[in-house]
């Protein structure tokens, strides 16, 4: 860069000399001339070869999207025409303040009337073994860039120690150039000064999803290389091979300068409001300064320090008040925006929306009726809506229950009526983000004919996903139909607003996993629920992750809980199973054998071919489990939303209509479905022929063999209202009708809402989509049969034997027990 | 510790969160003791003022309990029956010292006679 003419001839106005050609150096000299562009002769020094450009854009740069001159703030004519000398490529090294002077590393001295510091910062590097290993380098400036431009063209590994914003910018830009990046974090969150744990997650998942492999919790030992790096090893002894090390740490204000020239430097430079350091002469401005204990080194708070600086400058003194940042991460289709305080802790409220479907997070921290921080993920047009009334401290408490879902509702006119703000809302405004429905749609969309919110979602899909727009669909109806709203769908219970449906897509659709992340994420009212949702809710949950949802049991009814049934004066009643109705001498001798031990006033026969014992105090049925186990027999599951029994006639064995084993099917079947958890209870039964001895047409699952193999029917109830079953199929081989059976189960069990029985489901969906999905559909039907049995892996163990072997003893033992005759004796139970 | 007021019955602990344990008083009723989810205990006879069902096998909600056989919902400080249904349980004073909980003696044998 040719070095502009220093003093022009017959200048006699007051020599203003910058060090440093960067953001802050520029921008000050921009608002100087703004305000007064003749009263300094200007000098800027930079320590790059460059005229000055737009530093926070060189993560584009880097990714390709942008080129060097695309980042080019001001150009040379901008120099040249605001008579401006540049010194760019010799840096400033000393300054002389009692001189008031200048000195370059090329030996150029130049006097100065006022002096303005804007060497911003430095990256940190961090002391480790090879840190100075050619191949190691920062995210600082263009020259950094063309390095790993260079290294990216020969491709292989790059290792980014830092987590932070620079970090997985650099990262990025790495990666789309094509090498393998491992990001090396020592916190255990991603950009955890900028982004909560849940932001930080979503941002880890869609950065692997990228490719790139992302270690936190990770402490870097040393560099290793032979002349030049070859990798990264941890603490922990890992070794990743990289030809690129990009050390992006983060940022020490850049002192050295200023210290030898005797300023007062704490963190940074010390300034007061005006930007003057401890030398009246002498200025400081951007990443170098400190001002009131706080060192800055983001880009905002540079526009304000620069402003006041040129207040002062020309005597109208404003005064910087110190500055609030936001930050977005540069990393194209990943947005991220976090601004302000969002630690939470006493007094604050947290306002969250989550919209998986979306991968949106947005979380607004509430303090006192004002923002006091927000964390955004996946949608950040809100973001400097959002900061703004962080920084002005408006009083939110208005718009409070509309906050979150951004500024076109929260901001759309008569803000405390939420009703008056849709009417406000344009026409094609967004009203359901999930499904892009605008708020023209949805009107549309009622006034031909969708009179609730069932409706609504049916046509047009708004509200059918998250359900976060749910209030604002049902204002629509409102404002639109007058009275004529039809209510809408039939909701789980008081504590919610979804019906069953809604809530189970969205239990798999956000991977939810346990009964308080349903309840936290769709917005339940209550804070724990109550006694018909929580049995629900834990019946979707186990659904959803066989073999890895923990059960809850207090979300059990009690004979679930109790795998016993509670009568009406408090003691149960047991009934083991017993295979396809078949038992033998072993099995009613111990039945025979508690029934006497135990003092059980009845024994009865069942419907469903069982026996039943009744009058089982509480804390006898571990004891008596342990005796009927040991006898071979298991929990009969008599007292579940379950498969209950498989109900047979003797068949073709001894049976001269039989046509086919009956008996020995029914077994079978009752061996592949017992103990699965369902949305109700579940009968089976096996009938050798068409008379039909078993009545297995008035139940949940009904096989009728006939001469040329076996006929199956579903959903008959003998119930209050009998149903008898539609015929499902018929097939040919004994292995088919088991397939079938499980296909059935595993439908109704992922799609029956709980506590609806097999008849009034299919009176819901009609037999027509049954069979589509069970007899049409061979990979469905496979499908179904596959998850049914993987489920079933987990489910088929016991509850008796492992609550005789003393698993959760407290549901049967008292905790203590109190004698009043005794003078108050009192005894403590252990457990 | 048991006083000539109050009955020691047991650690905190051992109520299962939104679950309950009960007392056996010979000679009368059970009483149930519940811990709710906010980590509150309360104290009822184990019986609802429908049916006599158990509450202690009832499903604790929020600070209610529901009725394991007709799920009437009962309120655990009052003992008083929610939403349309009439009736009333009673109650027994609750005192956590210590981590131990301590009910009161008197209501335990007036409750229980």
């Amino acid at each position: 860069m040719e070095h502009c003419p220093l003093k022009p001839e017959g200048d006699t106005r007051d020599h203003l000399v910058v060090i440093g050609n960067g953001m802050a150096g520029c921008r000050a000299v921009e608002e100087l001339l703004a305000r007064d562009p003749a009263r300094y002769r200007v000098t800027i020094f930079g320590a790059e070869p460059r005229v000055n450009y737009n530093r926070i854009m060189l993560s584009p740069v880097l990714a390709g999207e942008k080129c060097f001159d695309d980042i080019v703030i001001n150009d040379a004519d901008w120099y040249a025409a605001n008579g401006i000398a540049l010194v760019a490529g010799d840096p400033v090294v000393a300054i002389d303040r009692a001189a008031k002077t200048v000195t370059t590393r090329g030996g150029v001295t130049e006097g100065y009337d006022r002096l303005l510091i804007a060497t911003g910062s430095d990256p940190f590097i961090i002391p480790v073994p090879g840190k100075d290993l050619p191949g190691v380098i920062a995210f600082r400036d263009m020259d950094d860039v063309d390095t790993m431009l260079a290294a990216a063209d020969a491709g292989g590994d790059a290792v980014v120690i830092g987590g932070g914003l620079l970090g997985l910018e650099a990262a990025h830009g790495l990666s789309l150039r094509g090498m393998k990046v491992t990001v090396i974090h020592l916190m255990p969150t991603l950009m955890e000064r900028q982004l909560d744990e849940a932001a930080g997650w979503l941002l880890k998942q869609a950065l692997e999803g990228r490719g790139q492999t992302i270690l936190t919790g990770a402490d870097t030992a040393e560099i290793v290389g032979n002349g030049k790096v070859e990798g990264v090893k941890l603490k922990d002894g890992t070794l990743i091979p990289a030809s690129l090390v990009v050390m992006a740490v983060g940022i020490r204000p850049s002192v050295a300068l200023a210290r030898d020239a005797g300023l007062a430097v704490g963190r940074g430079i010390q300034v007061d409001d005006h930007m003057v350091t401890s030398d009246p002469a002498v200025l400081a401005v951007g990443e170098c300064v400190e001002h009131d204990g706080q060192v800055y080194g983001l880009v905002a708070p540079l526009w304000d320090m620069c402003r006041s600086l040129a207040d002062g400058l020309v005597e109208q003194p404003t005064g910087y008040r110190g500055s609030v940042t936001s930050t977005k991460l540069k990393v194209s289709g990943i947005d991220v925006f976090s601004a302000g305080d969002f630690s939470g802790g006493d007094g604050c409220e947290d306002i969250v929306l989550r919209d998986a479907s979306r991968g949106v997070y947005k979380r607004v921290i509430v303090r006192d009726d004002r923002i006091v921080g927000a964390v955004l993920y996946g949608d950040t047009a809100d973001g400097n809506w959002y900061f703004d009334l962080l920084k002005k401290q408006e009083d939110v408490s208005q718009l409070r229950d509309l906050l979150i879902f951004g500024q076109a509702f929260a901001a759309g006119g008569g803000a405390a009526d939420p009703k008056a703000a849709v009417a406000a809302l344009s026409d094609d405004a967004e009203i359901c983000g999930c499904n892009g429905v605008t708020k023209g749609q949805v009107v549309s969309c009622i006034v031909k004919g969708a009179r609730s919110l069932d409706a609504v979602r049916g046509t047009c899909k708004a509200s059918a996903s998250c359900g976060s727009c749910t209030g604002v669909v049902e204002n629509l109806l409102a404002l639109t139909l007058g009275d004529d709203v039809q209510s809408g769908p039939k909701t789980m219970c008081k504590c919610t607003s979804f019906g069953h449906d809604d809530v189970r897509r969205e239990i798999v659709a956000q991977a939810m996993r346990s009964i308080p992340e349903v309840m936290q994420k769709l917005h339940w009212t209550t804070p724990d629920g109550c006694s018909s949702c929580r049995p629900a809710l834990n019946y979707y949950l186990l659904c959803a992750l066989p073999g890895d949802y923990v059960d809850d049991q207090q979300s059990r009814f009690v004979n679930e809980r109790m795998h016993a049934n509670i009568q009406k004066d408090g003691t149960y009643s047991v009934v083991p199973r017993m295979w396809g109705g078949l038992t033998n001498p072993t099995e009613l001798r111990a039945i025979a054998d508690v029934v006497e031990k135990f003092n059980a006033p009845m024994v009865k026969v069942t419907g469903g071919q069982r026996l039943d014992i009744f009058g089982i105090k509480k804390e006898d049925l571990p004891a008596v489990w342990a005796d009927l186990n040991a006898a071979g027999m298991v929990s009969g599951h008599a007292y579940g939303k379950s498969l209950r029994t498989v109900k047979t006639c003797v068949g073709s064995e001894w049976c001269r209509f039989g046509t086919q084993d009956s008996t020995g099917l029914g077994v079978k079947v009752e061996r592949m479905s017992w103990g699965s958890w369902m949305p109700h209870k579940f009968k089976i039964a096996v009938s050798g022929c068409p008379r039909n001895c078993a009545e297995a047409t008035i139940k949940d699952f009904g096989i009728v063999c006939v001469d040329s193999g076996y006929e199956l029917h579903v959903g008959g109830n003998g119930g209050i209202h009998v149903r008898a079953t539609d015929l499902l199929c018929k097939v040919a081989t004994e292995q088919e009708a088991m397939d079938t059976c499980a296909a059935f189960i595993q439908l109704y069990r992922e799609e029956g809402r709980y506590l609806e029985r097999t008849a009034p489901w299919i009176e819901r969906v009609g037999v027509e989509y049954v069979k589509r999905r069970i007899v049409d559909d061979a990979a469905g039907r496979e499908a179904l049969r596959a998850r049914f049995l993987y489920s079933q892996s987990f489910s088929q163990d016991d509850p008796w034997a492992q609550r005789a072997d003393g698993a959760e003893a407290e549901h049967h033992a008292p905790m203590a027990r109190f004698i009043p005759q005794e003078r108050a004796f009192l005894e403590e139970m252990g457990a | 510790m048991t006083t000539a007021e109050w009955l020691d019955i047991g650690w905190v602990d051992q109520i299962p969160v939104r679950g309950s344990r009960t007392v056996q008083v010979e000679g009368g009723d059970d009483i149930a003791v519940f811990r709710t989810a906010e980590g509150k205990v309360f104290a009822l006879l184990d019986r609802c003022p429908h049916k006599h069902g158990r509450l202690s096998q009832g499903i604790v909600h929020g600070g209610a309990v529901a009725c394991p056989l007709h799920n009437w919902r009962i309120s655990l400080s009052t003992g008083e029956a929610l939403g349309e249904d009439k009736g009333c349980t009673p109650t027994v004073p609750v005192k956590i010292d210590g981590g131990r909980v301590l009910i009161c003696r008197a209501s335990t044998l007036k409750a229980a006679a």
